[in-house]
């Protein structure tokens, strides 16, 4: 399988990454090789095979249903780019 | 007195404990290495405040005959580990200046057992890479050349800076991680020594995500008992990670020097690449004559799906950091650029704050992700993974205690010199190591000898799940065989 232009252009939207119409051939060749090498994986017989879900044979763990942490609001937003009382700032979503 | 940056652990806690030299001492000569040594690139957060601090702490522990296992020993720790109140970044622009308020369980476990933190390693862009040349700040130069030539090589990736820094003698030891290979190719590229434990054997909470089924901490360092002495406090039960297992650690340095009489070694006939270089194969064979010589037994193996391997890995890699690294979006942390809406906001941020190389990963394994796809590539990746797990179980059932291959398919290249046509030659570097990502195995790069060029060249190991102290105690055997290699200095 390969990519076309207008599917390197719908990936990288999905991506949420944006991408100038003078990179995607040169995405779209690199993205082409990726998937020319990864093909060689059809020839391998994987009828009845369970596919992997966890390396290390494990039932997950789970903590109790409690609060343990909190009441740090301002220590949570101490990277953000733009914030407001203790929240974060986002260009507006809702009209 | 002896330059202290040439000791081993072992030998600085020795001269700690019987008081030859003080932590703040040995700190300071590491602190002088490093600033001699700014041209090799390897640390891209330099902290000899918090380090002479901590090293202060460490003399008044050692003092009061309370000083931990790793107490007054100065590290060196990879940029992908979250240290609190010190920048942490990945070694991406989207981090920009963060500053994590928590840290990793990893190097907390350093601290707790007394180690020195000198500064932060440089490293691949977040560990996506082979040569650490995808990091924002650059390219680390690896200590060793080429006989007669100033020819500048990469030290591998993605830990580059870490083993850098502890082949140069710029720390005693580091932290890396590895993925598909990030921990045991630099090791082998730098003569040095680096395990990949088992997954869920160290925590990964607090350490930036790359591939998280895939993901493990581990130690590099200048040998065996070392890495042996590093494993052990980074090792253990983490409730914070789900995937981290809860059993008891090992002391793991007492597998150093025990016998390794009448344990099977595994040859995997796979592994003998066409085209492979001579002196690769040369090695390999000596590695094991000197497991054979030393009481072990020689079988022949099969794991007839390695070649799938890489191509599997190329799928199911990508395809979790693209999750992953969905969490760069300019709201919580890191670098915002400006959109007129948050979606342009968003594509603009990931647009500019991504290098080249994560940006395909993160393409490919939105694609392989993608609705349609699915089937074709993820879930049959993932199958073909359970089918390389199983190479290695049938293997481990017939009783092979281990397996010797080569760590890489060759030594270390220049800087500029692979990958940039195609990424897929970059990607071939790891065809040794991924095998033991994708089974969730535990692997040691040792360095073993050296090509004609006068470059490092390692040998792997590959073992049992949890049974990391194997690896130790053959590693020591190579290691006593073909003795230890340090880089001239030219710096």
């Amino acid at each position: 399988m390969s990519v076309d232009a207008t599917t390197v252009r719908r990936i990288a939207h999905l991506a949420r990454i944006a991408v100038s119409d003078a990179e995607v051939p040169h995405l779209q060749g690199e993205l082409n090789a990726m998937l020319a090498f990864v093909e060689q994986l059809s020839e391998v017989n994987v009828d009845g095979v369970e596919p992997m879900t966890s390396v290390t044979p494990m039932e997950m763990k789970k903590r109790a249903d409690v609060v343990n942490d909190g009441e740090i609001a301002d220590v949570i937003v101490r990277n953000a780019p733009d914030t407001v009382n203790g929240f974060f700032l986002v260009p507006k979503v809702v009209e | 007195m002896t330059d202290l940056t040439s000791l081993t652990i072992a030998e600085a806690r020795e001269g700690l404990a019987s008081k030859s030299f003080t932590a703040r001492e040995l700190t300071d000569a590491h602190l002088a290495a490093i600033e001699a040594a700014r041209v090799l690139n390897a640390y891209v957060l330099e902290t000899p405040d918090r380090a002479r601090e901590m090293a202060k702490a460490a003399d008044a522990k050692i003092a009061k005959g309370e000083g931990g296992p790793l107490a007054g020993i100065p590290l060196g720790i990879k940029d992908l580990f979250a240290t609190r109140d010190i920048r942490t970044t990945a070694c991406s622009n989207i981090l920009g200046n963060f500053i994590p308020p928590y840290e990793s369980t990893v190097t907390s476990q350093l601290w707790r057992d007394g180690a020195v933190l000198l500064g932060k390693l440089n490293n691949d862009e977040f560990a996506m890479g082979s040569s650490n040349e995808t990091s924002c700040f650059g390219p680390v130069t690896n200590p060793w050349r080429r006989e007669g030539s100033n020819t500048t090589l990469v030290p591998g990736g993605s830990s580059g800076g870490s083993a850098s820094a502890v082949a140069a003698a710029l720390c005693m030891g580091a932290t890396a991680t590895d993925t598909g290979g990030s921990i045991r190719q630099p090791a082998a590229f730098t003569a040095t020594v680096g395990i990949k434990p088992t997954y869920g054997r160290c925590s990964r909470w607090g350490i930036v995500a790359f591939a998280s089924s895939l993901d493990q901490a581990g130690p590099i360092a200048r040998s065996t008992r070392d890495a042996a002495i590093l494993m052990r406090s980074m090792a253990g039960h983490d409730p914070k990670d789900t995937t981290s297992v809860d059993i008891a650690v090992p002391d793991y340095e007492a597998a150093i020097g025990k016998s390794v009489k009448g344990m099977k070694i595994g040859i995997p006939r796979e592994y003998r690449l066409d085209g492979m270089p001579a002196e690769i194969e040369k090695l390999w064979s000596e590695g094991a004559q000197w497991l054979k010589a030393a009481g072990a037994e020689l079988v022949e193996v099969s794991l007839p799906h390695t070649k799938y391997a890489l191509p599997a890995y190329y799928i199911v890699a990508p395809a979790e950091a693209s999750s992953n690294l969905a969490r760069y979006d300019g709201v919580r942390y890191g670098l915002r650029d400006p959109g007129k809406n948050i979606i342009e906001m968003y594509e603009n941020t990931r647009a500019d704050g991504f290098g080249d190389e994560v940006r395909r990963r993160v393409l490919i394994g939105t694609y392989v992700l993608s609705a349609g796809y699915y089937d074709a590539y993820y879930l049959r990746a993932q199958k073909v993974r359970t089918l390389i797990k199983k190479d290695f179980e049938d293997c481990f059932a017939k009783g092979v205690n281990a397996i010797l291959t080569p760590a890489t398919p060759s030594a270390a290249f220049g800087i500029g010199e692979k990958g940039g046509a195609d990424p897929v030659e970059m990607y071939l570097n790891d065809i040794f190591t991924v095998t033991v990502n994708m089974a969730g195995l535990p692997g040691i790069a040792v360095p073993a000898g050296k090509d004609t060029q006068g470059l490092p060249l390692g040998l792997q190991l590959i073992g049992r799940p949890f049974d990391e102290e194997t690896l130790f105690s053959l590693g020591e055997v190579i290691e006593q065989a073909a003795g230890r290699f340090t880089a001239p200095r030219w710096w």
